[in-house]
């Protein structure tokens, strides 16, 4: 089998993440911050611990300004409907993935005003056109790092720039590059970065977060969930510390062990190795489909502009025959259709039928790219 | 003799990161359930030894740790 889904969630995963998550079931299995005997203790340790190597891992200063969810369309809730009031203005691209353009086109029926800036058919975003779009009641600019469709890196910086100048603040979706590109929010300018643990960070399904930088006013959002904290149990009113104003209910400590381990996998290993193993792979992946001329490839095909994700169609044939052709003839795994990005496949010309998506992860080895090059070869010549 | 000071904190986060930041300091601490005649939260309190009362005060306060209060046992 060669699994080439890694877009949609990594896998597999490390053994690492795997023993960290047993391991914490069975010996630190209490429930963190709430009881005071050794093994709710244990937990609470094993949370906090995590919090400080996540947040240093995007080199956020405040390990309490780093915010567990469930996952990014959880974080990316928490920030959007935390800060936005009617009346205000918010910024994205047309090639956000749904966690993004649902919430935001929700919030927009509820009276905020939004504006998406057009990317180019490869993805890319032209800085002067989000420039164009702001104005004073511009509130924040919500941007994906990378396409989950086509791979394109976003100008994340310059984007930041361009918020920070009009007063307003940046969201980025990590997705897609948390674990393969380095993320240091300050140096990128990043307010709120919500990201996922399922993916390239190598943890498992069921945890993210939102990391909030240290310019960000936390009094001016609302939590989208009250509840129990553990802290200040005498009111009734959710209180205003952080983490815990975003963090109502039992936390995932399982989740948060896996990903602590995955993030800790992804530092020994080296982002770097990762991020080179993966421009290698997906330029032999470029190379291999450009050969083919009844394929279609998007994006900018250039390794250091996209991460490691290729869609392509096949001129004669329906991406959903090509996948289920992979899947059954082959043992290949990918992703056809949409991607639960509709925006990003109307700006690459793609929609309504979508395209097939191949995307390698770190364990993903050159060999498998060949079988899989000749394996494509074959099913469009069925 | 009084032998033991507790430090109530706001919130879970901040007992474990004094726990840490103490730890790495030297001093001897224990993580100790609430008692009852402090608070009626739920959770932990820190102990730590009394004669550390005015270092452990130093080093929770140039962390910028918010300290509810400290009471003697
Ligand atoms: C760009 C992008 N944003 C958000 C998400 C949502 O991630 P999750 O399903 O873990 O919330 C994904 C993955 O599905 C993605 O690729």
């Amino acid at each position: 089998m060669i699994y080439l889904d890694n877009a949609a969630t990594s896998w597999p995963k490390p053994p690492e993440v795997l023993k960290a998550m047993t391991d914490v079931l069975e010996l630190a299995g209490g429930n963190p911050g709430r009881s005071g005997h050794r093994l709710s203790i244990a937990a609470a340790r094993e949370v906090y611990n995590a919090r400080e190597d996540i947040a240093s891992f995007f080199n956020v200063a405040d390990p309490l300004r780093l915010i567990f969810t469930s996952n990014a369309t959880h974080a990316i809730n928490v920030a959007l409907r935390g800060l936005l009031k009617p009346g205000d203005h918010v910024v994205t691209s047309s090639i956000e993935h749904n966690a993004v353009m649902r919430p935001l086109r929700s919030l927009e029926k509820q009276g905020v005003h939004l504006s998406i800036v057009p990317c180019a058919a490869d993805g890319s975003l032209d800085v002067r056109d989000v420039v164009r779009v702001m104005n004073s009641r511009t509130r924040l600019v919500a941007i994906t790092h990378a396409s989950n469709v086509m791979g394109t890196i976003l100008p994340i910086a310059e984007v930041a720039s361009v918020a920070h100048k009009a007063g307003a603040l940046l969201l980025v979706d990590s997705a897609q590059t948390a674990g393969t590109i380095p993320i240091d929010m300050p140096a990128m300018g990043i307010d709120f970065l919500a990201f996922t643990g399922h993916k390239e960070l190598q943890g498992p399904p069921g945890i993210g977060g939102l990391a909030i930088g240290d310019n960000v006013d936390i009094s001016e959002i609302e939590p989208v969930m009250r509840g129990g904290t553990g802290s200040h149990s005498e009111s009734e009113e959710q209180p205003d510390d952080l983490p815990d104003k975003f963090e109502s209910g039992t936390l995932n400590l399982v989740g948060i062990a896996g990903l602590h381990a995955g993030i800790q996998w992804v530092k020994d290993r080296g982002i770097d190795t990762i991020r080179a193993h993966l421009k290698e792979l997906t330029l032999a992946l470029i190379n291999g489909l450009s050969e083919l001329p009844e394929i279609k490839v998007y994006g900018p095909l250039d390794t250091n502009s996209t991460v490691a994700v290729i869609s392509f169609s096949v001129h004669h044939k329906r991406v959903s025959e090509v996948g289920l052709k992979l899947d059954e003839e082959y043992g290949i795994l990918c992703r056809v259709g949409l991607h639960c990005a509709p925006a990003a496949h109307k700006t690459m010309g793609s929609f309504p039928e979508g395209t097939v998506r191949l995307a390698p992860g770190v364990f993903t080895t050159m060999d498998d790219i060949s079988t899989t090059i000749r394996a494509i070869e074959q099913v469009i010549h069925s | 003799m009084t032998r033991y000071g507790v430090v109530l904190f706001f919130t879970n986060s901040s007992v474990m990161r004094a726990e840490k930041l103490l730890k790495e300091a030297g001093y001897s601490t224990k993580l100790i359930p609430t008692p009852r005649e402090f608070s009626s939260d739920c959770g932990v309190v820190l102990r730590f030894d009394w004669t550390d009362c005015e270092q452990v005060k130093l080093i929770l306060d140039t962390a910028h740790l918010e300290i509810d209060t400290i009471h003697q046992m």
